[in-house]
């Protein structure tokens, strides 16, 4: 006899105190802290805190152990907590020219002012799994960072000032999209793309502006520099009506020069890409000046030609949070829709096999009828 | 979320639930007109009913009395996780009665007990666009609804009957509304669809991955899209619910074994509870 699904209360509940227990995993092996996430799982905080749009080392390291190591979902809390901040004001713009260095490199020039710092970085490490990959001790300290004291000008800054590039463009207006606040409308201008972007879902961008790499709408790229390091933060309150520094964040930047042609309009010149990201995200801010750059055509005049290209494809499909929704809630019940796909199901069914004389239990495993 | 005492009542803030409520008067004074409100970020995932959560939280006062369905239950998870959401940011009462309540948030069908004048029934929507499938693109939808332009609506109607011989859409089914908007009518199956039309209590649809709010006010003139040779027919079960013997209601089909052996009941679980209780007798306790 039919059984009603009953109980789902219960059965949250019971789910919940499992999914406790899956996460504590073996409890003869000691837990993992959050400042242990935080401090030797940096790059996984970094990326949480990048997509889920707020710079939280704590609140991100928590996240990522409560999602059991999900980034997805890790990004999934910080965003549902951001949402329930109060908006006290914008910051002023940072300024990544005087961004205290830890990683700068150019691929366009052998060397420049300010010089190329490797950095921390897996880039020259061979691949091979070990054993223990422990800092070394003491014996074998970290070289100390040189305190480049010396001034690291923007590349795109030594090109610009021949007019190899094009400038930056000023914006339309001293108000700053946020699509956190105001509704995402098409066509997005520029300044709502690249915060699109910087929330975007990394694996996307990295499969899109692949595709750019590979003809799909194809932009030139040079990595003209990527430097990471941090930058202060300063916010100037309405009523005190000056700046207060706020304290210091690590960022990744990336500057993309890429190749055009010129037009009837402008002498030819290097185009722009720009990526940045929170802490040290270098795939993250490289895959994001690839996409901005190639979701400027139509203002750089040029036919939109590739997925990668169209801002309606790329920034509406982009935010892994809400990506992740949509495709998981396939889980959540359709008994409904399911049964009325039925009913139309077997009655179109039946009229097809009424019309093609064929025996209708022959084919329609006789079942009750609708 | 122990410490529910840091978050407001209903979670959002005010200010957020302000921006909301003027979308909802916007989507109120135009019926079928998808208004773009900024949607937050919710503690269950988008797909879960955020965009009828965030409707709800920001209409939901002290005095109301909330029910929550999915798939016309009271108790299915989604339904009993939303339902203790609210219990616990508010501590509004809650109930599984239709006529009970003040609000009632759905997920894809309308109660079959008829609604009244002081009700709100929420729609969760997952994709308030009825021309999405049709157009991709929403820089073109919105030029569509803006011209009235639905041309490409029909001809998906008139090849599903070339094709099949009927329109060959069971939920989701489109409707026109006051002769201006052709509108989503959430993923509810077109048995619901007639429900909408003059219902006198508010309709409030919810879209919050997709930034969407419509509305239809009491009273509201809602049509099904058909033709004068192919006029909509609402979807009909021949057998009456096995529970209660209802025969005008939504049913599932409940597979009962392993050889074909199936059953017919009612989907809105309240529905199909009051008749078996008032069928019992009348020590009924409760109204």
């Amino acid at each position: 006899m039919y059984v009603a699904v009953k109980g789902g209360e219960a059965a949250i509940a019971a789910a919940h105190a499992l999914l406790a227990r899956e996460r504590r995993g073996d409890p003869k092996l000691p837990e993992i802290s959050a400042d242990q996430i935080r401090e030797q799982l940096t790059l996984a905080v970094n990326r949480v805190m990048c997509e889920g749009s707020l710079y939280d080392p704590d609140l991100a390291a928590q996240a990522i152990k409560q999602a059991r190591g999900d980034l997805i979902e890790a990004i999934f809390l910080l965003r549902a907590y951001r949402g329930t901040l109060p908006r006290l004001g914008y910051t002023e713009p940072v300024e990544t020219g005087a961004m205290r260095l830890r990683r700068r490199i150019s691929a366009t020039y052998k060397d420049l002012p300010g010089g190329q710092v490797l950095g921390p970085t897996f880039d020259y490490t061979h691949r091979l799994i070990d054993a223990d990959p422990t800092t070394p001790g003491p014996a074998a300290p970290a070289p100390a960072l040189a305190a480049a004291p010396e001034a690291a000008p923007h590349v795109t800054q030594l090109l610009d000032r021949e007019g190899l590039i094009e400038a930056n463009a000023a914006g339309e207006s001293d108000v700053v999209a946020d699509l956190t606040r105001n509704p995402m409308q098409y066509p997005a201008a520029r300044d709502l793309r690249l915060q699109a972007l910087a929330r975007a879902d990394e694996g996307f961008l990295l499969g899109l502006g692949y595709s750019t790499q590979r003809g799909y709408g194809r932009t030139h790229p040079f990595a003209a520099e990527i430097r990471m390091g941090e930058v202060e933060i300063s916010f100037t309150p309405e009523e005190l009506g000056f700046e207060i520094p706020l304290g210091r964040i690590p960022l990744t930047e990336c500057e993309m020069v890429n190749q055009f042609q010129g037009s009837a309009m402008a002498p030819p010149q290097f185009t722009r890409g720009y990526g940045l990201a929170f802490g040290h995200a270098e795939r993250k801010a490289m895959t994001m000046a690839l996409l901005d750059r190639a979701l400027r055509h139509e203002e750089l005049g040029q036919e939109r030609t590739a997925p990668a290209q169209d801002q309606e494809f790329v920034l509406a499909h982009c935010d892994n949070v809400q990506a992740t929704g949509f495709v998981e809630h396939l889980k959540l019940p359709h008994y409904v829709d399911f049964q009325a796909e039925l009913v139309l199901l077997r009655q179109l069914r039946r009229e097809w096999l009424v019309a093609h004389g064929t025996d209708e239990r022959a084919a329609s495993s006789g079942e009750a009828e609708q | 979320m122990t410490a529910c005492a840091s978050y407001n009542f209903a979670y959002l803030d005010e200010q957020s639930k302000r921006t909301i409520r003027r979308a909802i008067l916007k989507a109120i004074a135009i019926p079928g007109y998808q208004v773009p409100f900024p949607s937050r970020e919710m503690p269950m995932p988008y797909g879960w009913g955020t965009g009828g959560v965030q409707v709800t939280a920001s209409i939901l006062g002290p005095d109301d009395i909330l029910k929550v369905i999915d798939q016309g239950a009271d108790d299915t998870t989604n339904a009993v996780s939303i339902r203790q959401f609210f219990a616990r940011t508010t501590g509004i009462r809650t109930t599984t009665s239709t006529q009970k309540a003040t609000i009632i948030q759905t997920r894809h069908r309308i109660p079959e007990a008829p609604l009244a004048e002081r009700q709100i029934i929420v729609y969760q929507v997952p994709i308030p666009e009825p021309l999405r499938f049709l157009e991709p693109r929403e820089s073109e939808t919105r030029q569509m609804h803006a011209l009235e332009d639905y041309g490409l609506m029909h001809v998906k109607l008139y090849e599903d009957i070339a094709r099949h011989g009927h329109i060959a859409t069971a939920y989701a089914y489109p409707v026109m509304v006051e002769a201006r908007y052709v509108m989503d009518p959430s993923p509810t199956p077109k048995f619901d669809n007639p429900k909408m039309h003059l219902s006198p209590a508010l309709q409030l649809f919810g879209a919050g991955r997709e930034q969407r709010i419509y509305a239809l006010p009491p009273y509201t003139r809602v049509v099904s899209l058909d033709f004068e040779d192919h006029p909509f027919a609402r979807t009909r079960f021949d057998a009456p619910c096995a529970l209660c013997g209802a025969l005008d209601a939504y049913l599932d089909e409940v597979v009962v074994d392993d050889a074909g052996g199936r059953m017919f009941v009612c989907s809105d679980t309240d529905y199909c509870a009051g008749r078996r209780a008032r069928a019992a007798g009348p020590p009924g306790a409760a109204t």
